[in-house]
């Protein structure tokens, strides 16, 4: 954990360090008895038409719940379905759970093989939504969107983490096979491939290009890498999409160009493992395998009252349990011991300015957080620039009060959501 | 179904810079430290005994009020110590008693309590009850009568009070190394100038208090100063003799930088401190008041949540 210097007037510099070129290569991690996969569910369908627990399914699998929903995942074991349930993600995202017990013998599904001749948008929409790095083909499926920047982006968001890094540096072959079908299949001229400056030698032979990016966080966030790269920022309250850009990370590029070159679907989810010590490892892990096994393999012993994440220290979200299973964006696992958590305090804001001050977006947040507290999340979004905050979480890292300042705001946008959609829906 | 540890959950980010208000509390008391020594070593066991009635009855009003207000304790995070610590230093080592509790008991209730506790003050509550005090008891805060039994190694003549009854002829004889080291009279932890400058410093080093406050404070004193002395040097002191005299550095230091009462970006920082100055000077050169640090930190508490308005557009917004 990174403190504040003994110099109070040098703001902490939270750097988003470069790859170690003494990391190992990326150890494979394969799940022993079953695996869960989260199938996006934003409708929540009562029963589930096109699967029922006990079917078989195939290594490679497309499985779906109804012929209506696009949403589907990808089986990335052979078995038989144990079981099929509902999941609540963070912030109350619907899931549908489900569950494969591993059978002993390995058969691959040839649905993707016979479609990807040719690459084509239709068959990434139809197969490679799942694959890791999870890339957003649906953007482009959607006809209210016009998508006219890509930027792949060779390097990671949150601190410590690595994952992209490591592609850029495994993986450059699969990244610029990548690139080029992403320029043929969406049609998009314009690709940028963004980097941190150690990386730039390996970006120049992809053929996009290339920008460098501050390696200072939080210049690695995607609002803040769209205004450094392309010159303007994100509007406030609005998605990037809007503004004709869409972000994609290396590895979802690198595992596209695996896909279509190889006709197969990647499973492997590369992912930096944090280790309590903050020692940091590269794994390779088949999407669906629980966090316990990738713990076990590394002899990381959990504690009660430990921490699990998935992600980085900034933007994480934490765990509940070491059996949830490692989905296509999960780039880290970080373990925090109890004895190094930071406990946040009910304490009310004492107006010291450090959020002001280290704010990339220029919030008010000593003044906001005072009417999210209350639960005015109106006047925030409408006066205190709620909607302009990027979530870097870098406001609640010094905050002298320890307020949970970035949950405060994620709840308010959420609320307002969820009231905009509510009043839509009375309309 | 597999065992279940329970991990502790709770939302991103999972790191601290390891900042506290208990940590910043106490820096703040380190501070004064170098300006205390010299006051208890001029001024002996009445000066120490100010300083710890002080302290001690703002901790115990902060308790009783936390108990009767039915919140959480918090005389742990050692605001109501800075507080009572403050306050001590700008009182003559001859108060009595009862004034001490009766300030604190502002200090900590009318400063602090009524508006929900830490954080909550719209003014400096050592600021409030000094002024409260120094209006209701006037003949306690004269320095020159307070200290009369003291015959120390320097002119016992409060300089301002000197000022302003005698004109600048009565100053002329003090020069600005003894003002700096402390050899005038005046309040316990108020007179040692380079002690104050050190912990002030410090602070500002440390990033505990905002250095901006401090010194556009100091630049408005002397700016204004300087234009009075300019214009009529017969009748107006000095830029220097206002920096080093009274309470304008403890109040540049210490008494303005309070964060909940001050602003926090840039240029409200800026404006804050040099009205801030400006007041000081004029209060003491126009208005009625010997000293007018503390009145002028009053009136631009009250500007502060104006100069809020003052802030730098957020990132994305449009119009």
């Amino acid at each position: 954990m990174i403190k504040k210097t003994f110099f109070g007037l040098i703001k902490p510099r939270l750097e988003c360090e470069p790859i170690e070129s003494s990391l190992s290569k990326a150890e494979n991690i394969l799940p022993s008895k079953k695996i869960t996969l989260l199938l996006n569910n934003p409708t929540e369908p009562k029963a589930a038409v096109l699967l029922k627990e006990r079917d078989n399914v195939k290594t490679g699998q497309k499985i779906s719940l109804s012929k209506d929903s696009n949403e589907y995942v990808i089986s990335t074991v052979t078995g038989n379905v144990s079981s099929i349930s509902h999941f609540t993600g963070y912030l109350g995202k619907p899931y549908t759970s489900i569950t494969i017990n591993i059978a002993d013998n390995e058969l691959l599904d040839e649905e993707f093989k016979n479609h990807c001749k040719e690459p084509t948008l239709d068959a990434s929409v139809n197969f490679l939504n799942f694959i890791p790095g999870s890339p957003p083909f649906n953007l482009f499926a959607d006809p209210n969107v016009s998508i006219k920047n890509i930027i792949v982006c060779g390097f990671d968001t949150d601190l410590l983490v690595k994952t992209n890094q490591y592609i850029m540096k495994s993986n450059l072959d699969l990244i610029k096979t990548g690139i080029r079908i992403l320029k043929k299949i969406t049609g998009v001229e314009n690709i940028i491939l963004a980097v941190p400056q150690n990386l730039v030698s390996e970006a120049n032979e992809a053929d996009a290009t290339v920008k460098t990016i501050k390696s200072e966080y939080p210049g690695t966030l995607y609002p803040m890498v769209m205004r450094n790269v392309l010159g303007f920022s994100l509007l406030a309250g609005r998605n990037f999409e809007d503004s004709g850009v869409c972000f994609f990370t290396a590895e979802a590029v690198a595992s596209m160009g695996y896909a279509f070159s190889e006709g197969r679907i990647p499973m492997m989810k590369t992912l930096t493992l944090i280790k309590k010590d903050g020692s940091k490892k590269l794994v390779s892990a088949k999407i669906g395998t629980a966090v316990s096994e990738i713990l076990k393999a590394n002899s990381i012993s959990l504690n009660e009252k430990d921490r699990l994440i998935f992600g980085g220290p900034m933007q994480g979200v934490s765990i509940y349990s070491e059996e949830q299973c490692v989905q296509p964006d999960t780039d880290a696992v970080l373990v925090q011991d109890r004895d190094d958590l930071s406990h946040i305090s009910d304490y009310p804001c004492i107006n010291c300015g450090e959020c002001i001050r280290i704010c990339p977006a220029n919030i008010p947040v000593n003044l906001l957080v005072r009417f999210l507290e209350s639960g005015l999340y109106e006047e925030g979004a409408d006066h205190y620039g709620l909607l302009s905050c990027i979530e870097c979480g870098l406001c609640s890292y010094v905050c002298v009060s320890r307020i949970p300042i970035m949950q405060y705001i994620k709840l308010a946008k959420y609320e307002l959501d969820r009231t905009k959609k509510v009043e839509a829906a009375n309309v | 179904m597999f065992e279940h540890k329970k991990l502790i959950v709770s939302h991103a980010p999972f790191w601290h810079n390891g900042s506290s208000i208990t940590e910043r509390n106490y820096h703040a008391i380190l501070a004064t430290i170098p300006a205390l020594i010299l006051g208890i070593l001029h001024y002996g066991m009445p000066a120490l005994g100010v300083l710890t009635l002080s302290i001690s009855t703002a901790i115990i009003w902060e308790y009783i009020l936390n108990l009767v207000t039915k919140r959480t304790v918090t005389i742990g995070d050692g605001n109501a110590a800075v507080i009572g610590l403050l306050f001590a230093m700008l009182l003559p080592a001859t108060t009595p008693w009862w004034l001490i509790i009766v300030g604190t008991f502002i200090s900590i209730f009318i400063g602090k309590q009524i508006y929900g506790g830490i954080g909550g003050n719209p003014f400096n509550p050592v600021v409030i009850g000094i002024a409260i005090l120094m209006i209701s008891w006037k003949d306690f805060f004269d320095f020159d009568q307070a200290l009369i039994n003291y015959d120390l190694d320097f002119s016992m003549v409060y300089p301002l009070a000197a000022l302003k009854h005698f004109g600048v002829s009565a100053i002329s004889s003090i020069s600005y190394g003894d003002l700096l080291l402390g050899r005038q009279s005046g309040g316990i932890g108020s007179t040692f100038g380079l002690g104050l400058i050190i912990g002030g410093i410090y602070l500002i080093a440390r990033g505990f208090i905002r250095w901006e406050i401090s010194i556009s404070f100091l630049v408005g004193v002397f700016i204004t100063a300087w234009l009075f002395n300019f214009a009529d040097p017969d009748n107006y002191a000095g830029p220097f003799f206002h920096l080093f005299t009274g309470y304008t550095l403890i109040g540049a230091f210490f008494l303005a930088t309070e964060d909940s009462s001050s602003p926090v970006n840039f240029i409200p920082m800026l404006i804050y401190g040099l009205l801030g100055g400006v007041m000081v000077v004029l209060i003491r050169n126009i208005g009625v008041y010997i000293d007018g640090v503390i009145l002028a930190v009053l009136v631009i508490n009250l500007v502060n949540p104006l100069l809020d308005k003052i802030r730098p557009k957020a990132m994305g917004r449009v119009g």
